[in-house]
């Protein structure tokens, strides 16, 4: 059990490239945190600097109560899940599992104990004897978890570890890991690219971009005050409509803008906050035509335009009382669920 | 898969573009093995104005004749060491290329110059460099106290052929190691190196075994040239000399059958060689796909 602290960690490539700048973040002991941003922003690059697959250029690491910098990946009492597993493929699965520990001087009862014993916690002890080859993807992810949890780390480490999963299965894995994480009580650090897993995953988020942190928080902070512009369109799924302050003024709704900042000149407006209640007190009111209708099941997108022919805008509804595409709407938004941003800086203000 | 097919619509074209590599097939390997396969049940006499047919006799005197017996063990020690040699120098080349991140291009390409060399031309190279009275080698072994000399000691002309034929043959090796060292995806040593393997572990618990199904190619492809590929290198170094000591079993066709001019014994010795060269290849096409063992 570890705590890590990254104190501002930096990394730039030979020939200056700067993958990842001033990362500031204390991640507690048996902390779940999931590093999330498209791709290229760095996420990947501060989880190996972690792992010690990445020199750090500058700053300070501490893995428990180790400054790590200097230490190889062995020694940082790490254990990693990479997104193709790495599953060593000309050794079976116990000797996947087995080998960490057999570099490790453990002795051998110890070692068949242990991996029994995280065979059995993953279910997949009926393949201890096949190849990685003869196995599902499913099962290989499997697999990969065994062999960082048969070591007893102090940290685990996940790189995408569910996107070669189909959409089904990393569901159900995405809860397993959850729970595993949450009964063993490690400390965790997960990458990935996927909000939704991001959200539901983790204990902390942080919004990661251009190799830089742009937010750290639970995911209902995080969802429910983006600190920029960025995060406000990454986190949320369809993402939060931005809306010019000048443009909602013009359409007679100055006074339901006279409660933000006076230099809020970009409102956001989540798909899900939007109704189409045209008697509702108070609040922002918007015309705009329907342009094309997206059921998705429990939901519907709307994907419409408003009366200046140009803004678009998506409203998420759980029910579409007849609409027709073409026809004309009037949306209807709370005061509170306006999100105020400065559009230069892109900070939220508020 | 679903493959374009061409139908033609006459006889004669695809007879035509198929007779060329059929034409060069048959004059210079069907013909000429059936020839060796004809001769080698005959017997022609000291004037050749007779020939008589002698059934497996030429093979039966060549099984008893302890010379031929030598030959083939020569030729053993001779393919073990230039496989060995080579494989072992070409993956030790391939594995420093592979960890170079700047200059690995212009290193692989000197490394692969030695494969554009004529045998012949490699034979003389060696040589010269280690002719007893003018090459540097036996100067500078002098001097550590070794007397080499591959005209008098049998042990010095086999080393001598090994370095020879072994150093032509690294290039090939070593682009295929490389290429097979590149396949390795990088996350599985990282994992390695996570799971606390030292480097020399990583590499012989990991990097290795994956190597395995190229290591058994190049192990085949290794013999048969040592066997078979390497006349010009003999024939320019030791000529088979001294003593027999490096007459390997297809120089000693080519000893028996021009310079003696026993044409049935040696054309029975290649009808043993197409023999092996036969059993060689099916073992080749036959377990390389399944010796994967990953």
């Amino acid at each position: 059990m570890a705590a890590i602290v990254m104190d501002n960690l930096h990394k730039v490539y030979a020939g200056g490239v700067r993958a990842v700048s001033d990362i500031m973040l204390d991640i507690a002991d048996g902390e779940f945190v999931v590093l999330v941003g498209p791709s290229g922003c760095g996420k990947s690059t501060l989880l190996r600097m972690v792992a010690g697959l990445e020199t750090i250029t500058e700053g300070r690491l501490t893995i428990g109560d180790r400054v790590v910098n200097a230490l190889e990946p062995a020694e940082r009492d790490i254990a990693m899940v990479f997104q193709n597993y790495a599953l060593y493929p000309h050794m079976s699965v116990f000797n996947n599992l087995a080998y960490g520990l057999r570099n490790r001087g453990v002795l051998k009862p110890e070692i068949e104990r242990r991996v029994r014993e995280a065979a059995a916690m993953l279910e997949i002890g009926a393949f201890l004897d096949r190849k990685p080859r003869q196995l599902s993807g499913g099962q290989r992810q499997r697999v990969a978890m065994g062999r960082a949890l048969v070591r007893e780390p102090a940290v685990f480490l996940f790189d995408e570890p569910l996107s070669n999963l189909d959409a089904k299965l990393r569901v159900q894995m995405r809860v397993e890991i959850k729970q595993l994480q949450r009964r063993l009580g490690t400390t965790s650090l997960y990458v990935t690219h996927d909000q939704l897993e991001a959200m539901t995953m983790a204990d902390r988020l942080v919004v990661l971009n251009g190799g830089r942190i742009e937010q750290v928080g639970t995911p209902m902070d995080v969802y429910s005050r983006p600190a920029t512009t960025f995060v406000a369109g990454f986190i949320g799924s369809p993402a939060m409509n931005m809306l010019p302050a000048s443009l909602l003024r013009a359409n007679g709704n100055a006074d339901a803008l006279s409660g933000l900042p006076g230099n809020a000149d970009l409102v956001g407006l989540r798909p899900e906050d939007i109704g189409l209640d045209a008697v509702a007190p108070g609040g922002v009111r918007l015309q705009a035509r329907l342009d094309l209708l997206e059921p998705a099941g429990a939901e519907t997108h709307l994907h419409v335009r408003l009366i200046d022919g140009k803004t678009r805008m998506t409203v998420r509804l759980s029910h579409v009382p007849g609409l027709t595409e073409g026809a004309d709407l009037v949306l209807h938004a709370p005061a509170a669920a306006l999100h105020p941003f400065e559009a230069e800086s892109g900070h939220r203000l508020l | 898969m679903q493959t374009k097919r061409t139908t033609f619509s006459g006889y004669w074209l695809p007879y035509a573009l198929l007779a060329p590599q059929v034409i060069i097939t048959l004059i210079f390997f069907i013909w000429p093995a059936g020839q060796a396969l004809y001769q080698s049940v005959l017997r022609q006499d000291i004037f050749g104005l007779r020939v008589t047919f002698v059934g497996l006799d030429n093979f039966r005197r060549l099984m008893e004749d302890p010379l031929y017996l030598n030959s083939m063990q020569m030729t053993l020690v001779f393919a073990v060491g230039t496989t060995v040699l080579s494989m072992a120098l070409a993956l030790l080349f391939a594995v420093m290329v592979n960890n170079m991140i700047r200059s690995r291009d212009s290193y692989s390409t000197l490394l692969v110059w030695p494969y554009a060399v004529a045998p012949a031309i490699a034979g003389v190279l060696w040589w010269f460099i280690f002719n007893p009275s003018i090459g540097i080698l036996p100067y500078m072994l002098d001097m550590v106290g070794y007397d080499w000399n591959h005209r008098r000691s049998g042990t010095d002309a086999m080393i001598l052929v090994i370095i020879a034929a072994a150093w032509k043959q690294i290039s090939y090796n070593f682009i295929f190691f490389l290429a097979g060292l590149q396949s390795v995806p990088q996350s599985l040593i990282e994992a390695a190196a996570i799971d606390g393997a030292s480097r020399a572990k990583r590499f012989w618990t990991i990097v290795f075994p994956l190597l395995s199904p190229i290591t058994f190619f190049l192990l085949v492809v290794n013999i048969v040239y040592a066997m078979f590929d390497t006349f010009g290198i003999i024939h320019a170094t030791t000529e088979g000399g001294p003593a027999q000591a490096t007459n390997i079993l297809v120089y000693k066709v080519y000893r028996d059958g021009f310079v003696g001019l026993n044409l049935g014994s040696s054309a029975a010795q290649s009808v043993i060689l197409m023999t092996i060269v036969i059993a060689l290849t099916v073992i080749q096409f036959r377990y390389i796909e399944r010796r994967v063992n990953y």
